[in-house]
């Protein structure tokens, strides 16, 4: 399978940019290759830019949440940045919230918090 | 101006497929002139409904229908499957029910960010879920 979304390294950062509307198994995907880079880099911090996504939808909600808990078990933080008005306001309609979940505006504002937190 | 047809049918069988419909439904409630908060939550629908034919019937269909009515205008999403059918049409309709691995928020979640919402299934037969989102002019 073509991989979807990019993993890119910068310092001890993960940064995965969610270009396009992704799958169920293509977001299966980034979940299977973001906890095999936290490892094989010593990530310390992972950011998921969702700007460019224009629906979450549980399956994508389940599976966001999933990553960022597993990440943390390994003793790194995970911010979720660019969730879009829209996509945030049908994400609480269907119930579906990120509980514990750090989120930050941009991805400026989501390196801010890792590095302030 | 050439009107676009009024009812618009994708098939679903693979996930990918599940990302077709939802584009498909977001273009028509922009087409029609939907918000964006509530083109949002046309394609938050049909995903949710697409998904479930994928997970628990293999195949079906999702069929997008125009209403026009005088004072608005509402999109019938339509998804049918031939798969096993839903046993406990309650229980699927309560928050957090899922027999598969899921949040079983799939169809509650729905039924709340729609205007109407119907189910029919009888084990063996299938399942119709049908809602219809407005458009208030």
């Amino acid at each position: 399978m073509a991989v979807k979304v990019p993993i890119l390294k910068q310092g001890k950062v993960l940064i995965a940019s969610i270009q396009e509307d992704l799958s169920d198994s293509d977001i299966l995907d980034l979940q299977h290759r973001i906890l095999e880079d936290v490892i094989r880099c010593r990530a310390e911090a992972v950011i998921i830019d969702v700007s460019a996504i224009g629906i979450l939808d549980s399956f994508g909600t389940k599976t966001l949440s999933e990553i960022a808990y597993s990440v943390r078990l390994r003793g790194a933080k995970l911010v979720i940045v660019g969730i879009q008005p829209d996509v945030a306001l049908s994400m609480v309609l269907l119930g579906l919230t990120l509980p514990d979940i750090p989120t930050a505006l941009d991805l400026d504002r989501g390196l801010a918090l890792i590095n302030g937190g | 101006m050439q009107h676009p047809p009024d009812v618009l049918v994708q098939a679903i069988r693979y996930d990918t497929d599940v990302i077709s419909a939802r584009q498909l439904g977001r273009k028509r409630a922009e087409e029609l002139g939907f918000s964006r908060p509530d083109q949002a939550l046309v394609a938050t629908a049909i995903s949710e409904l697409a998904r479930n034919i994928v997970v628990y019937a293999d195949q079906g269909e999702i069929e997008l229908a125009t209403i026009h009515q005088p004072d608005r205008v509402g999109i019938k999403i339509t998804a049918k499957d031939r798969g096993p059918g839903i046993a406990d049409l309650e229980s699927a309709l309560a928050d957090g029910f899922s027999t598969g691995n899921s949040l079983g928020l799939g169809l509650p979640g729905t039924r709340r960010i729609v205007d109407e919402f119907d189910i029919t299934s009888s084990p063996g037969l299938g399942v119709i879920v049908t809602v219809v989102k407005w458009s208030r002019r």
